[in-house]
């Protein structure tokens, strides 16, 4: 295999997978666009839809179908119950308490799955097979092709929805000032559990693809750091920023290992992205597609 | 005014306290009838848009309550209701310093206005309207809202208002910051929407020459108390009101630096 096609190999991967990223990613800009806070449970959320799943699968011997269908609206539910439960009560305090509450929820989560479904590698069967497409160069996981084409399509869906409805339009106006919203007549706090609930649901499509590719148990929600390079590189708070910094997260983990993981014995994949988001923060510290901060003088 | 109908709003003896413990108004009454245009003079910290929010519902975002008196929207008492509901009634305010959404553009910004209303094609109507009033906004409806000029916000938060289709829209300050000549096309349009949409306004204002050529009556606070209040021709005529608020003190004299300094004249109210 000469050296572009494993170069070609490697980017195409890096590709599917950074879509993957994207939607989780995805996830974490929805909460925080509309409602400033940033969600340090995004992999738990992942994990415990995950969880959901094989419980169904396995435990309850339900058809895949409606265990899919029985996850989305658990993670819905979980989602607008959590936005009422615990966040609408810090609206309004500094950032840092929902920080602090959302880093304690991912510890209760990640206690709370295993505990409710057991502590065991579950593994997530979809009926889509494993062996790979050949393309030549290229071969591709079909769960990759997969995922990343529900991603692409629930990303096209949510800027859709952003830039064109109504409830978009009045979010992305929650999103610019809560206060100035309230003046309009839009009712903030429903905004505010909307943003949730669709958090819920990017999660539960990313707990079933990502839980069929790792197994699901405790450690599924180490997606979830991934998601920091991805937002960060991309801008907090948008779309096109989660798809460009997931792509770009994507890519270059998997460039970076498959190039320097035979000098130093793996775990390039960690790091690398972490890398490029320190010097993204440098250069461009409201990512790519990030909101500046609109200043008169 | 209007005993048979009743007015459009009345704020019946109102006090606000923020925070539990700070009184900022200590027993506002005013009267705006249907179709009016009704001035709220007064200088910086006087209560006027604390006023406007106690109407608007807005007050209690800002950690502010109506602890006494009522405030009443066509018979109906408004001042328990969240700001939703209030915009669903038929009041919009337009706060002060222009506040757009600056990460929307200028026509997104048209259509939260028209958050609360569900005919889309009377919705589409009422764009091309404001875009009438305010060709500006028409040529710059594309652009972001925060990148386009002072002028243009204020005219775009204005607009953005009118889009709900309000009975009553609550100005605040809509002079604060522009150069005359703005402020005299604003007022001018602000006069134009009232007459021929029949939005009555309630328009808070530290310039008041402006303000009570715009409008029939005007009420002047001071320290969270309306000290005055009168037909606008009355109160443009008014001794202290030229001498505190229109800086003239003969007849069309300019006041000089020396008067103020004395400050020779005694507020007839106060005391």
């Amino acid at each position: 295999m000469g050296d572009w096609q494993f170069f070609a190999l490697l980017l195409s991967n890096g590709i599917l997978i950074g879509l993957m990223y994207s939607l989780i990613a995805l996830g974490f800009v929805l909460v925080y666009k509309a409602t400033d806070a940033i969600n340090f449970a995004q992999g738990e959320f992942v994990m415990i839809a995950g969880f959901v799943v094989v419980g169904f699968l396995i435990s309850y011997g339900a058809p895949l179908w409606l265990s899919l269908v029985a996850a989305l609206l658990a993670m819905i539910a979980f989602g607008f119950g959590l936005e009422r439960a615990m966040l609408r009560k810090l609206i309004g305090r500094p950032i840092i308490a929902v920080v602090m509450a959302t880093i304690g929820l991912a510890a209760v989560l990640r206690g709370l799955g295993p505990l409710l479904w057991g502590a065991d590698t579950k593994p997530l069967v979809l009926p889509i097979g494993d062996e790979p497409i050949l393309l030549e160069p290229l071969f591709i996981p079909p769960i990759q092709l997969v995922g990343a084409t529900v991603s692409l399509l629930f990303l096209g869906l949510f800027g859709w929805f952003f830039l064109k409805s109504r409830k978009g339009i009045a979010m992305r106006a929650v999103a610019d000032s809560q206060q100035v919203a309230m003046a309009m007549g839009i009712n903030v706090e429903r905004y505010f559990a909307l943003a949730w609930a669709m958090t819920g649901v990017v999660s539960a499509l990313g707990g079933v693809i990502w839980g069929n590719m790792l197994g699901v148990d405790v450690h599924l929600s180490l997606v979830g750091l991934k998601v920091f390079p991805v937002v960060i590189l991309g801008g907090l708070d948008s779309i096109p920023g989660a798809i460009v910094g997931g792509l770009i997260v994507g890519v270059v983990e998997n460039v970076a290992a498959g190039y320097i993981d035979p000098f130093v014995g793996g775990g390039t994949k960690d790091f690398a992205p972490y890398v490029v988001m320190i010097i993204a923060l440098m250069v461009r510290p409201y990512g790519i597609f990030g909101k500046q901060i609109i200043e008169r003088v | 005014m209007g005993e048979t109908s009743g007015p459009l709003l009345s704020v019946n003896n109102i006090e606000v306290i923020y925070d539990h413990v700070i009184l900022v108004l200590k027993g506002v009454s005013l009267r705006v009838p249907e179709g009016g245009i009704v001035a709220l003079l007064g200088a910086n910290g006087a209560g006027k848009s604390t006023t406007l929010k106690a109407v608007s519902g807005l007050l209690r975002t800002e950690r502010g309550d109506v602890t006494k008196g009522a405030v009443e929207f066509r018979g109906q008492p408004i001042h328990r209701k969240d700001p939703a509901d209030v915009v669903q009634r038929g009041i919009v305010q337009v706060m002060e310093g222009r506040r757009v959404f600056e990460h929307l553009t200028v026509e997104e910004n048209l259509l939260t206005g028209a958050y609360t209303r569900r005919n889309g094609q009377a919705v589409r109507q009422d764009l091309a309207l404001v875009y009438r009033y305010f060709p500006r906004l028409a040529e710059r409806r594309g652009a972001q809202a925060g990148y386009v000029s002072g002028g243009e916000q204020q005219m775009l938060a204005i607009g953005r208002a009118l889009m709900a289709r309000p009975k009553l829209m609550l100005l605040d300050e809509p002079s604060m910051g522009l150069a005359p000549m703005l402020v005299a096309e604003i007022f001018d349009i602000v006069g134009r929407m009232n007459r021929e949409e029949g939005v009555a306004v309630l328009l808070a204002e530290q310039n008041a020459p402006m303000a009570l050529r715009v409008a029939q009556h005007g009420y002047v606070m001071e320290n969270g108390r309306i000290v005055l209040d009168g037909d606008a021709k009355a109160l443009g005529e008014n001794e202290d009101v030229k001498e505190f608020y229109l800086g003239l003190s003969g007849v069309g004299q300019r006041k000089s630096y020396r008067d103020v300094k004395h400050y020779r004249r005694r507020k007839r109210w106060l005391s």
